[in-house]
């Protein structure tokens, strides 16, 4: 049986979720049994075309070439993950959706005439269809591990969609907000981490985005009981890795808006 | 092993004292007797289960505060042992393991064969449990030994432990032991049961293996005055209770309550973030998931606690049968308060108010029951 | 089988024994029946079920799925179990042939009230694969000395094209089966009945009511209508019996995961006589 066919490809991203893939140390010689890595730039000179049993996509639609990139990829492939914050979400440098894209070419470049970018950073689901997200900045590797094995075996990836706080609670690290104050996006982020943040006694900063059904709204509510200042809490939300995830965009959006007085969004 | 019937035999029931600068041949004879030694430990800013090998192990001049939401360690202005309530961590944390390897499987040339794995956890020593605790044992000993069938790691870690209980001498803000009948004071469930006075403990025995135990420790009778203060003692926490759940007809109140418009109020309000469940000291959900290697030659099936506040816990047929907060809280307080007695014929609720501290945003069940009893549908 | 290893398999709830594909059958595209052979012939002898009960299917590697028994003998063909493909485990089930071992641990659950209803005239009410649970009803019924009562089955299903079991109705309704069948989507040749499965219950002839008794399997919609109308009939509640579905992982009552009000369904269910669940079933998301 052929051993099917896996692409890596990156867009606007800083290459840590594809490394993750060359940190499977212990598994990846198997690994390079079962599947014939054919496109993954980051790791070697073998370049070849489609199509592509399984397509890895890391980072987010940043530019026009890249829109029209991401359209081949998703021909390409049979099966398209995407990994990572940047892909899933956007990414930190989703931040300019909420700026003048054009001051901060102007203010960063030289000459900005050279630089050719659109003015949002968006998830690859923006773009294309997707087949499996795999979320977290930067991806855990034994998900990605299960994502694989899961594909070879012919079954759906199964990751967890559970909070955070779950993950806290199984390791027996106790709850930094509750017994500390310290505000942490835990209730309403997606595990994959392993809960480490809190287990250094930090709050959760959001790394794999919203959980299932987060009630953004009731943790922001009690961070200002928490004297957490609304314009924290905003940055937050909009400025995490997964700040242009529709929950967390859509909470710090309406936190912004109260703030300016403006109750019309 | 904790016998519950207790045997009546003089020795068991005179309670006799023991010494603080006599406490540390406890732990020693306990570790000696092959125990692992687990106890309240000050760590991570709270009061949680540790290994305790010295008397300085323990949380000597600490206390908690506690309210809705809010947890804070404090200094006290004495040098009290157990001068505290329950923490985040509970008995169950180690009678049943957050993530633990329930069975396995290795292909056997084209043939499955699944193997038992044993679970090797030394016995253990549970050192100052209180009272709710204790209820909360016998409780989840309804789950999982008493039940139908036994998950067998559950039923060999409780028999081989050894209960040494410490009675509550103050209450928190969120305890309610005194509606659910469960506490301040330890009645039942223990091997040993201590109260704390400034320079002694007494001792009380509630089980042959206590009884052996306390006969191996320099204690000495119970004076009159010693027993008079450790009442007062005792009374402290009953007199400190202030949080109250009217339990009258709960059973009833909530299942014939079940689209009460509070439920969707509390959902505005609930995270379903899972806190109130993963430290209920008897809430026993759990899934088992499959870990196997590259080559699916070797699987093992490794249970993890579970909790019906996870959205793809009720996953059926692809979809989920409690899609809403509204429904998956529904589905915890009336479980806790209500079905549980017609599955196990106690109330799942003890009292310790954990889930009313560790809610992040502080949602209290005694809250919620009330003011569904105060406008039913 | 040794005495240790009998020991260990009732101490140790997710002890599977080994078992092997003996036949699949192809009911219809997505739907498979498994006729599944213990490995270990003691355990074909000394297992028993009763209609209606359900066993945990074990894919290692992929998971565990509970899978009512459809009739079968596991000393004989062995055991039964219809299987629609949805999720992973039935996916890897589909990709697995003849001959091929995974696991299997049961039986578990609650039976239809097979001795209790010997007199009464049982009508069956399924919808769908719904009818897979029933299979073993039927059996029982045509091949048990019940000349006095009746059994109906009253089928539907989406299209005559996924009618589950339709090989086998000519031998049941030989053997006195009365037999209706509704689809909703009929094809030029079909003959039966157009429509859902309550209408059938509605213009149900040649019963008294009082001495019925209804098994229902299927969509839950489809049994709640199916029950109103046989309450309209004058049936009462204590005489129907349903059977439900929910996510059941460890089928011994300690997960937590299949509970619909205060039952567990894996043990108190899968079958319930309605009036004890009648409470909990019209609840939105309980």
């Amino acid at each position: 049986m052929p051993r099917p066919r896996l692409a890596v490809f990156k867009f606007a991203s800083c290459d840590g979720c594809q490394l993750s893939l060359l940190s499977l140390e212990d598994e990846l010689a198997a690994l390079a049994d079962k599947i014939d890595i054919v496109f993954f730039l980051e790791a070697s000179s073998r370049v070849e075309p489609g199509p592509y049993d399984i397509a890895l996509v890391e980072g987010s639609i940043t530019t026009a070439d890249d829109a029209q990139r991401i359209r081949q990829v998703r021909r390409d492939a049979e099966f398209l993950v995407t990994i990572g914050a940047c892909a899933t979400a956007g990414g930190i440098q989703a931040l300019r959706n909420w700026a003048d894209c054009d001051e901060f070419l102007a203010t960063v470049y030289a000459s900005p005439q050279y630089i050719q970018t659109l003015a949002t950073s968006t998830p690859i689901a923006s773009h294309v269809a997707v087949d499996f997200e795999l979320r977290g900045c930067p991806i855990n590797k034994q998900q990605l591990l299960e994502v694989l094995q899961s594909l070879l075996a012919g079954r759906r990836p199964r990751t967890p969609v559970h909070s955070v706080c779950l993950e806290c609670k199984r390791r027996g690290t106790v709850c930094v907000m509750v017994a500390q104050g310290t505000p942490c996006l835990g209730p309403i982020t997606h595990d994959g981490c392993g809960a480490l943040c809190p287990s250094f006694d930090r709050g959760c900063y959001g790394c794999f985005g919203p959980s299932q059904q987060p009630n953004a709204a009731s943790l922001t509510a009690q961070l200002r009981l928490l004297h957490v200042d609304t314009r924290t809490t905003i940055r937050g939300l909009r400025g995490s890795f997964n700040g242009f995830s529709p929950e967390f965009r859509s909470e710090g959006d309406r936190l912004a808006a109260e703030q300016s007085g403006d109750q019309s969004t | 092993m904790t016998q519950h019937d207790r045997e009546s035999s003089p020795s068991m029931h005179e309670t006799r004292l023991l010494d603080k600068q006599d406490f540390q041949k406890l732990v020693d004879l306990l570790w000696d007797q092959g125990y692992r030694v687990l106890g309240p430990t000050v760590s991570q800013a709270a009061i949680v289960f540790g290994e305790i090998r010295a008397i300085d192990d323990l949380p000597r001049g600490w206390t908690d505060e506690q309210s809705g939401g809010e947890y804070r360690l404090k200094r006290r202005e004495d040098d009290a042992w157990f001068g505290f309530v329950v923490g985040p961590h509970s008995p169950k944390q180690h009678f049943f393991p957050s993530r633990v390897t329930v069975v396995a499987a290795d292909r056997d040339g084209d043939a499955w064969r699944m193997r038992d794995v044993p679970d090797d956890e030394p016995p253990v020593a549970l050192l100052g449990v209180r009272a709710c605790d204790l209820a909360a044992i016998a409780v989840q000993d309804r789950t999982f030994m008493h039940a139908r069938y036994s998950d067998p790691i559950y039923r060999r870690r409780r028999e081989q432990a050894l209960i040494i209980a410490v009675n509550c001498t103050q209450a928190a803000s969120t305890c309610f032991c005194t509606s659910m009948n469960t506490g301040p004071r330890c009645s039942s469930g223990f091997d040993l049961a201590l109260t704390e006075l400034p320079d002694c403990f007494t001792v009380e025995v509630g089980s042959p293996q206590g009884a052996a135990l306390a006969a191996l420790l320099p204690t000495r009778p119970a004076d009159p005055q010693a027993l008079r203060q450790a009442e007062i003692a005792r009374q402290h926490a009953v007199d400190d209770i202030s949080k109250q759940l009217d339990t009258n007809d709960l059973r009833d109140l909530l299942l014939n309550n079940l689209e009460h418009p509070r439920w969707s109020e509390v959902a505005t309000r609930c995270l379903s973030c899972t806190n109130c469940t993963m430290v209920c000291p008897t809430c026993f959900c759990s899934s088992v998931k499959e870990v196997s290697d590259l080559d699916v030659e070797h699987v093992e099936r490794v249970r993890e606690w579970d909790t019906c506040f996870n959205w793809d816990f009720s996953y059926l047929n692809g979809g989920v049968v409690r899609d809403q907060i509204r429904s998956r809280y529904r589905q915890w307080l009336t479980h806790k308060l209500a079905s549980w007695v017609d599955q196990f014929g106690v109330s799942g609720c003890v009292g310790c108010g954990r889930c009313i501290t560790w809610c992040p945003v502080g949602i209290d069940l005694t809250e919620e029951v009330a003011a569904i009893r105060e406008t039913p549908v | 089988m040794s005495a240790l290893a009998s020991a260990a398999i009732a101490d140790n709830p997710w002890l599977a024994a080994s078992v092997r594909i003996a036949d699949v059958v192809t009911e219809f595209a997505g739907v498979a029946t498994y006729y599944l052979q213990f490995d270990e012939p003691a355990r074909a002898t000394s297992y028993g079920y009763a209609p209606g009960q359900f066993n945990m299917l074990y894919v290692p590697g992929v998971g565990e799925i509970a899978i009512s028994i459809s009739g079968g003998l596991a000393s004989r063909e062995g055991l039964a179990h219809t299987v629609r493909v949805a999720g992973n485990v039935t996916q890897s089930l589909a990709r697995l042939g003849k001959g091929d071992s995974l696991a299997l641990r049961g039986p578990y659950g609650s039976a239809w009230p097979l001795d209790e209803t010997r007199d009464a005239d049982i009508v069956l009410v399924a919808g769908g694969i719904g009818l897979a649970p029933l299979r073993a009803v039927v059996e029982a019924r045509l091949d048990g000395p019940s000349p006095r009562a009746s059994t109906t089955l009253l089928y539907g299903a989406r299209s005559p094209d996924v009618l589950l079991y339709d090989r086998e109705f000519a031998g049941w309704t030989g053997r006195g089966l009365h037999l209706q069948c509704t689809v909703d989507r009929p094809h030029r040749l079909w003959v039966g009945h157009v429509g859902a499965v309550p209408l059938l219950v509605d213009r149900l002839s040649g019963i008294a009511p009082a001495n019925c008794a209804l098994f229902l399997c299927g969509p839950e919609v489809m049994m709640r209508y199916s029950v109103r109308s046989a309450l309209a009939r004058g049936v009462r509640k204590e005489q129907i019996w349903v059977s439900l579905e929910r996510n059941m992982q460890c089928a011994v009552g300690l997960c937590g995961h299949c509970q619909l009000g205060p039952a567990f369904v894996c043990q108190d269910g899968p079958v319930f006589r309605y009036d004890k669940i009648e409470p909990y079933l019209d609840v939105e998301d309980l």
